[in-house]
């Protein structure tokens, strides 16, 4: 309600030739249901107010009342797009808690999925990204591969998206036998797709014009903020948590953070495209290396978390992901609190969009990759 | 009477003189208006509908899929469904729009593009009115059009679409003049305005070949003019779905909406018949000045098929465009038109008074 | 620096401070007076510059209401835990911290949205998520008849 009143206070005091415009929450191309209040002067953005909250779910609140091991099927639909890596992060944050390691194989495994689960997101988000942009066909051609690996996940896991494969101490089950070798062809099949992104994208004179110098985050900004992921990295902040904090198989692979200093939306474009070809270079070294062994160990059926307080860190395909869990010895956490990528990442939309018009609003929104869920939780 | 595919003129002047001898010469004339007016109104509307449908199996190629197949064989009657669909829908009105012209804008979308599919040349014979300035008369005729979205953003009262239409409105106005130029170029190389002298003119090579380099520049610049005028491809900011919903024409449902959408794809065949006559010959046949066998051998194909062939050509073009190309921001489309391609044409058409004076052209 | 060249250099600074060191990473409780002046200190000082605020937490306890800032380094890439307690749960007030990192004033205003702790000198303290008049969902004595359901 009292937004409603500042609403009209606002009107008020408008001059003449400003107004305000909804991007309410059902519109083609906020992803997911965001309302934005933008203040605009014939085309040109003067301020851009998010309000957040339309999917709130109070999943923090809902944590306070399961166990350890249920917690993990709430976690895929905050971040649907990186389901397991989120799913990763529970689990490591409790097996740190209880001090457990796991099983060679479960680290494999779960570097392997993570890296499909990137892959998998940064080509949704590419053909969303091209649809925002004109560019209708893109949808289809990064469809056409993601499709592919849900059906890998939906063999492997039994579902494609909100997989739920990590439990503390290991993994529901073992990977299916055709796993290894349909990764494996999926990878060279997609090795000769992916350059075609680029053909019908990133070369395009039309697309440099729309995204070169547009959306600018300067480097102290992007800290102030706490930008992560490939959005913060196409600043220069060097924040991946997979080379800083490695966990799971990352410390046995040999991969490149990939950093851009353009800072505008070119430059965050870019480094999810570099970013796909490190995550097929980690998948190939892992894939033929798979360790024998247990895909879990052995847990009690009642998972207590000594007394303290615990956080994780997690790469997912939008920044770091952070599970931070204050326990009383119970076998339901005390609060939970989880770091969200895109909540840090939607606030810093006002400072890049700031003087650009509206087609390039939707375009910068775009390139922050943001999932509604996962920042209203 | 006669029907020689091949030339039209036998057809239309045994028609005529049927006519001339069965009635009055008033009520001759007025019988003959109806069958022109009612063969345009059945060839636009198949026409439309067949493009819609062409679009969409395009399209369904560009992205890898089928596009429609199940309504009718090869998804034939798809667009009849559509249209029947959106004939049967309720037509809802914005309270406070302005009533008369809301009901008005989608006429005057039309009309315009009626206007300017009567000068076009389909075969010998097959045109209704042969001005002896005829190009002219096209391109004023299509600035007509721009009256109707204007109005339909305005009386919709609803910010986006007012958005919509004055994006729409400052595009086709800045565009109007590259095609204007592009076709002036051609003109110049011609030396008439009348279409059918400048289809003859082209017995002997189509004007792009013998026109070269400044023909061809003027066919490129046409080309993104042309798509430019009809609100689609890289330049459909008017009606970005990811922006505005759906630009100047939110607010219009069924049978107006289908008049926009019908609009737009006759626009679309005007622009590829001009670039067809103007550029690419018309109906006449590929001839190559004196190889006589193959010029004969050209000759076998009926003239209305080469028209439409050119034309369907050209519109592949301009769809393979639509399904490639992200789109241009607003002020990016009038840099463009004011920077980039309206001092090309200006250029050109210098250029091609020198060649024209010169004499030196095929 | 590692964890435990961080708490000499902390105990050294901040000598009003609780240093402790926590299962992963240091932990340090100011008092809600100083919060301000240390957090400041935190993020100026060379030697710490912890630039970079990655996770703000309200936590509801039964006495006060806590809240937990998880700082890091981009320079020296060491992570301090800076823990601090309200007076107590009838009327939670804290100072801003949105002056020092832009990132706080979002997460301060969830905090006020779901525990209720009120930021002194915030810009723009309003809801972010729910309504007004809304209770305040993660508080231990929330009761929602309607939507939850206690078994």
């Amino acid at each position: 309600m009292s937004e409603i009143k500042e609403v009209i206070v606002k009107t008020d005091r408008l001059a003449t030739d400003k107004y305000q415009v909804n991007m309410g929450p059902q519109h083609p191309s906020t992803h997911g249901v965001l309302r934005l209040l933008v203040t605009l002067e014939g085309e040109k953005v003067l301020n851009v107010q998010p309000h957040t909250g339309y999917i709130h779910s109070g999943i923090e609140k809902m944590c306070e009342a399961i166990t350890y091991p249920q917690i993990i099927h709430l976690t895929d639909r905050m971040d649907y797009l990186s389901a397991h890596m989120s799913n990763e992060a529970v689990a490591l944050c409790v097996e740190n808690a209880l001090q457990i390691e796991v099983p060679d194989r479960v680290k494999y495994i779960r570097t392997i999925m993570d890296e499909l689960t990137r892959l998998a997101s940064h080509q949704l988000w590419w053909c969303v990204y091209g649809m925002d942009l004109g560019a209708l066909t893109t949808f289809f051609y990064g469809l056409r591969d993601r499709e592919l690996i849900l059906d890998i996940f939906e063999e492997t896991c039994g579902a494609r998206m909100t997989v739920s494969y990590n439990t503390p101490g290991g993994l529901m089950f073992d990977i299916h036998p055709n796993f290894q070798k349909r990764v494996k062809d999926y990878i060279k099949y997609f090795k000769t797709k992916l350059p075609e992104y680029d053909q019908l994208l990133s070369g395009n004179v039309i697309m440099r014009e729309r995204t070169e110098g547009i959306g600018y985050l300067t480097l102290e900004e992007a800290i102030d903020f706490g930008v992560t992921g490939p959005s913060g990295r196409a600043s220069g902040f060097s924040n991946d948590v997979r080379k800083h904090q490695p966990y799971s198989a990352y410390p046995l692979v040999k991969f490149n953070e990939i950093l851009d200093h353009r800072c505008d939306s070119l430059a965050r474009y870019e480094v999810r495209i570099k970013e796909m070809w490190e995550s097929i270079s980690i998948i190939e070294q892992l894939i033929d290396n798979i360790p024998e062994g247990d895909y879990a160990l052995k847990m009690k059926g009642v998972l207590k978390l000594p007394e303290g307080e615990f956080y994780q860190r997690v790469e997912t395909a939008r920044g770091e992901f952070g599970v931070f869990i204050i326990s009383d010895g119970k076998k339901n956490p005390y609060r939970l609190k989880f770091r969200s990528p895109g909540f840090s990442n939607l606030f810093a939309l006002n400072n890049m969009a700031k003087g650009h018009k509206i087609a390039d609003l939707v375009a910068i929104m775009s390139t922050l990759d943001l999932i509604i869920p996962d920042i209203d939780r | 009477m006669a029907f020689n595919i091949y030339d039209f003129t036998t057809l239309t002047h045994d028609i005529h003189v049927g006519l001339a001898e069965s009635f009055s010469p008033v009520l001759a004339t007025t019988i003959e208006w109806v069958i022109v007016g009612v063969v345009y109104l059945l060839f636009v509307a198949l026409f439309g509908l067949f493009l819609v449908y062409a679009e969409r199996k395009v399209c369904a190629a560009f992205q890898q899929r089928l596009g429609p197949t199940r309504v009718g064989p090869w998804g034939l009657l798809q667009t009849i469904a559509d249209f029947i669909k959106l004939l049967m829908k309720e037509l809802i009105m914005p309270r406070k729009a302005d009533w008369f012209l809301y009901n008005l804008a989608p006429f005057i979308v039309i009309i315009a593009s009626f206007l300017a599919i009567a000068v076009l040349p389909f075969a010998p014979g097959l045109q209704s009115l042969d001005f002896d300035i005829g190009v002219f008369y096209l391109t004023a005729v299509s600035s007509v059009g721009v009256i109707g979205i204007l109005l339909a953003g305005w009386s919709s009262n609803n910010k986006y679409s007012l958005i919509g239409a004055m994006r729409s409105g400052a595009q086709i106005l800045s565009y109007e003049l590259s095609v204007s130029l592009s076709l002036l170029t051609m003109v110049v190389f011609a030396g008439t305005m009348q279409f059918s002298a400048i289809v003859e003119g082209q017995r002997d090579a189509w004007f792009i070949f013998s026109g070269h380099i400044p023909a061809v520049i003027a066919f490129v610049v046409f080309l993104i003019a042309g798509t430019a005028e009809t609100n689609r491809g890289p330049f459909d900011l008017a009606e970005a779905e990811s922006e505005l919903v759906a630009g100047f024409h939110t607010e219009y449902s069924g049978i107006k909406f289908a008049m926009f959408f019908l609009a737009e794809y006759i626009n679309l065949f005007i622009v590829s018949a001009v670039a067809a006559t103007v550029f690419l010959g018309g109906w006449m046949p590929l001839h190559f000045g004196n190889f006589e066998s193959f010029n004969h051998v050209m000759d076998f194909i009926p003239p209305v098929m080469w028209f439409f062939m050119k034309v369907l050509g050209v519109i592949f073009v301009i769809m393979w465009f639509k399904w490639t190309f992200p789109r241009l921001r607003v002020d990016q489309i009038l840099t463009l038109e004011w920077k980039y391609l309206l001092p090309i044409n200006l250029v050109n058409i210098l250029l091609m008074a020198l060649v024209v004076l010169t004499k030196f052209h095929f | 620096m590692t964890n435990d060249e961080l708490i000499l250099v902390l105990t050294e600074k901040f000598p009003d401070a609780t240093i402790a060191k926590g299962n992963q990473y240091v932990e340090m409780t100011v008092t809600a007076e100083s919060l301000h002046e240390t957090a400041q200190l935190l993020k100026e000082t060379e030697t710490f510059s912890f630039d970079y605020l990655f996770c703000l937490t309200g936590v509801d306890y039964p006495e006060n209401m806590g809240i937990i800032y998880h700082l890091e380094s981009v320079k020296h890439r060491h992570v301090l835990v800076l823990k601090v307690r309200t007076a107590d749960r009838v009327n939670p007030a804290i100072d801003t911290l949105s002056d020092i990192w832009i990132t706080a004033k979002y997460h301060e205003r969830e905090a006020y949205d779901l525990l209720g702790i009120h930021f002194n000198n915030h810009t723009d303290l309003r809801r972010l998520f729910l309504e007004d008049g809304w209770g305040f969902p993660l508080r231990k004595d929330y009761v929602d008849e309607v939507r939850i359901v206690e078994r």
